[in-house]
């Protein structure tokens, strides 16, 4: 079961420039809620700006990892 | 035509996505929605009055797998507007209180009234019947 703090560094590590704030949201250690402000996604559709997130976990979503909600901004 | 590829489910999703042009992939029905954030996004839906169809996926885990692959996105639900995928719960209810969400869909636009919508009202028009994917596993 990954922690909210593993969940941000990984987002953090993966995402040039980017600050996470991830909350476990449901208190069960599966459903995570992530803020993701990062000048990555300027110009990106929001589609393509949670894919980029997303893809930081591939395979794990809808495993391990119930639910990730995102919400992703630009600086 | 005649084409048989291999995979039919796959092909079957893709056809629902191509001939509906704001087609929802979801757990459960509009009137009956199964999960908390299907349910959500089928209210910002009906809260545009736009009609949309909708697939239910829960009746065969295959429906899930095959749209997934298809997406490339990991989650139900799946909004797709004219054949492209726009997002889940997360992005539909972000582009419904901004106000996109009427205007990808063609509906006027609306005031920003994010309360829930009447779980009634203009559910009717939500599309015809839910279209059974599943139908064409044999």
């Amino acid at each position: 079961m990954p922690t909210p703090d593993e969940i941000k560094q990984r987002i953090e590590s993966a995402i040039p420039e980017s600050t996470a704030e991830v909350e476990d949201w449901t208190g069960g250690g599966d459903h995570f809620r992530a803020t993701v402000v990062s000048p990555a996604f300027t110009g990106l559709s929001r589609i393509q700006q949670h894919r980029l997130v997303m893809d930081v976990f591939a395979g794990e979503i809808g495993g391990p990892i119930h639910a990730l909600s995102v919400k992703t901004q630009t600086p | 035509m005649a084409e048989q590829t291999e995979n039919p489910l796959r092909d079957a999703i893709a056809e629902a996505i191509h001939e509906n042009r704001v087609i929802l992939f979801m757990k459960g029905t509009p009137e009956m929605p199964a999960c908390g954030f299907s349910a959500r996004t089928v209210a910002a839906l009906q809260a545009t009055g736009a009609p949309f169809a909708a697939v239910d996926i829960l009746p065969d885990p295959r429906i899930r797998q095959e749209l997934s692959a298809l997406s490339n996105w990991p989650t139900i639900p799946q909004l797709f507007v004219d054949g492209e995928l726009v997002g889940g719960c997360d992005i539909v209810t972000e582009m419904y209180e901004s106000g996109e969400l009427h205007e990808a869909l063609g509906a006027p636009a609306a005031p920003a009234a994010p309360a829930a919508p009447a779980a009634e009202a203009p559910a009717a028009d939500a599309g015809p019947q839910p279209l059974g994917v599943e139908n064409r596993l044999s």
